[in-house]
């Protein structure tokens, strides 16, 4: 969003530390998800079949992924629906212009749609003189604040109930001081209600585009994507290339492991599906590539359009959840957004593949079952020999291969070492020392392995 | 310009072409058929829905008379219960004028015992936005009518041919603030579901 910024994630991840309660309250949140999801997937002992049987059909997507989305064009054409192509971000936000210029728009409502916020449309349409209401109650809040949303599932999950009630009582007109979840709901219900009676355009994203019956599913809890469709005369939805699914049976896999593995809920309250227009109204598709097509190419990190965004991954992450979503300056953060951001732009986002312990549990939680902490050390290796990774570390690197590849240096680096710690400690134990930052220097011991075992050997021999 | 542009990279990168998986095992595994209103019951309460098992429509007559207060707006598409507006007498083009109904009683044909969701199509709401826009919402079916899982329920569907539908499984809710489960977000703060023996 209009946060632009070229601080890199260890940055943006200091400042969000430096509130440690708060840090370890959003780390506290997102496990308890993270716990309600392992809850609902052990209920189900197809559980691991059913990620099985998602991952293959993901995979057979990918490689029929021109057919389907030619069919799905045709169905979808035949059934009402007016499909549009846009090669990136740019041509995806003038399409959406063009269609409420075309009516005379100027007010639009959205629900959630992270492919947008990929392509910065809100800040465009605002320029275009076009005003955007967020109605997800999550993106909202955090749109009144002027942020991105921080999750892709829980938009505004790095926020304090009491942040809102002040964001509330700034915009909204609730009373001062108000924090009651129930309270601030009711107002921002009465707030958008107002707002979707209101609105001609709507725009909502797509979670599943069947390619045998040109229909698209909207999963929603609030039911804010369907008020907005329904009283809109034009509903705009836009989907990336990958949202594609062959049939309508497959529904029935990607519906059930979608939720119970974002939220722990068995399904969402609202799964619509769009098949065509209401009488006098129109529906239109922006199917939208914006770099996708590339990944598909990249034949280690195409599994990540597998990807359905259900946000286990992010939950479950010890460095998501103890940095916080803005901290990978891009609109999908965690796991899967570090591998997908730097297929976009490897430069900028050559931080984000290294924002990881590898521990691999984004892949275990995964229900497409996509490799992510594979993904993220292939990204490293890529980043690294195309000569994006950060200088200070590229450095470090090649001064531990040189000394650890020379007996002599290895043995002058850890006497060094040891001197330092026990002399001049001040020299390792202070802020240019990025690991003394959340932990105390430990004790050098007075020799090296090899010294001691050298002086054992003597002793024993006189 | 860009649709064919989009298709020849999609075509030329996309990887050699893989096989569906078998999706019968899956079907086979989880159609198990005991105790479905007893599981859909559970479910759905869970999820916030209030369940009731009735004998017949005077006795879902008599719970909706206890619950709402006379003269409030109800819109039902029942033929059974014909007090109220008839939703197939209302016309989409007015949804707005629905932004004061109080209760929206639709019928369906299919529901979910492993999620307590209920099918709805746009043929069962009348208007696509009755079942969102009114304040509460009621859904009536027959208890013969549930089946175990999703895969079951798209079964049941088949190829269908619907404007629209949704699986709705409980009232409108939102924990988007601290976490805190709120009923009422933007649709209906109430999903009756009435369960015909």
């Amino acid at each position: 969003m209009s946060t632009a910024t070229t601080k890199d994630h260890p940055h943006l991840a200091a400042e969000f530390n430096r509130d440690e309660p708060r840090v370890n309250w959003h780390d506290e949140t997102l496990w308890w998800v993270r716990a309600k999801r392992d809850i609902a997937a052990h209920k189900l002992p197809e559980w691991e079949l059913l990620r099985e049987t998602a991952s293959q059909i993901k995979f057979n997507v990918l490689s029929n992924l021109s057919t389907y989305l030619e069919q799905f064009e045709a169905n979808a054409t035949k059934n009402g629906i007016i499909v549009h192509w846009a090669a990136d971000a740019t041509e995806h936000n003038q399409i959406v212009h063009g269609l409420l210029e075309q009516k005379g728009i100027t007010k639009m409502v959205k629900s959630k749609s992270m492919l947008t916020e990929e392509c910065h449309l809100n800040e465009y349409l605002k320029e275009q003189g076009i005003d955007v209401i967020d109605s997800d109650l999550g993106e909202r809040i955090v749109q009144l604040a002027n942020e991105p949303p921080s999750h892709i599932v829980l938009p505004c999950i790095h926020k304090k109930k009491e942040e809102i009630g002040d964001i509330f009582h700034e915009h909204l007109g609730s009373a001062k001081g108000e924090s009651d979840p129930k309270i601030l709901t009711e107002t921002a219900r009465q707030h958008l209600r107002e707002v979707f009676l209101t609105r001609r355009a709507a725009l909502t994203g797509v979670n599943f585009a069947v390619a045998e019956t040109g229909e698209f599913v909207i999963c929603t809890n609030e039911g804010n994507a369907d008020m907005g469709a329904h009283l809109a005369e034009i509903h705009i939805a836009s989907m990336g290339i990958e949202k594609l699914i062959p049939e309508r049976k497959h529904l029935g896999v990607f519906l059930r492991l979608l939720t119970r593995s974002a939220t722990g809920q068995p399904i969402t309250t609202y799964s619509s599906h769009f098949s065509k227009p209401q009488e006098g109204t129109e529906i239109h598709i922006v199917i939208v590539d914006n770099g996708r097509s590339i990944q598909l190419g990249r034949e280690e990190f195409r599994n990540s359009l597998k990807c359905i965004r259900c946000g286990a991954c992010m939950n479950t992450c010890p460095v998501y959840r103890k940095s916080g979503g803005h901290s990978y300056h891009t609109a999908v953060a965690g796991p899967i957004g570090s591998i997908l951001a730097p297929n976009l732009d490897m430069k900028k986002y050559a931080d984000l593949p290294f924002a990881s312990t590898l521990c691999g549990s984004c892949s275990n939680v995964c229900p497409v079952k996509i490799d992510i902490h594979d993904q993220l050390y292939k990204w490293r290796q890529v980043i690294v020999k195309e000569g994006y990774s950060p200088k200070a570390k590229t450095m470090a690197m090649k001064a531990m291969a040189l000394t650890l590849a020379s007996p002599t240096l290895y043995r002058m680096g850890g006497k060094t070492g040891r001197l330092v710690f026990k002399y001049v400690p001040f020299a390792v134990n202070n802020k240019l020392n990025p690991w003394y930052n959340q932990r105390e220097m430990p004790k050098a011991p007075d020799e090296s392995f090899g010294e001691w075992y050298a002086k054992r050997k003597g002793a024993k021999n006189s | 310009m860009s649709r064919e542009k989009i298709l020849a990279a999609v075509k030329f990168n996309q990887p050699a072409a893989m096989p569906l998986p078998d999706m019968e095992v899956l079907n086979k595994l989880t159609d198990v058929r005991t105790d479905l209103v007893s599981k859909y019951k559970a479910i759905a309460t869970a999820g916030g829905s209030f369940v009731y098992e009735v004998s017949g429509f005077d006795e879902i007559k008599t719970i909706i008379n206890n619950e709402f207060k006379a003269g409030v707006k109800i819109i039902s598409a029942l033929n059974e219960l014909s007090d109220y507006i008839y939703a197939e007498t209302v016309k989409h083009e007015d949804g707005h004028t629905f932004a004061d109904v109080e209760l929206t009683v639709l019928r369906t044909q299919l529901g979910v015992a492993e999620n307590g969701a209920l099918w709805l199509t746009e043929k069962d709401m009348g208007s696509r936005v009755l079942p969102f826009i009114a304040q509460h919402l009621a859904v009536v079916i027959s208890k013969d009518d549930f089946v175990p899982t999703m895969a079951q329920a798209y079964q049941t569907i088949g190829d269908a041919d619907y404007g629209y539908g949704s699986f709705i499984s409980g009232p409108s809710k939102t924990a988007d603030i601290e976490q805190s489960l709120v009923i009422g977000a933007h649709g209906p703060r109430s999903l009756s579901v009435f369960i015909l023996s």
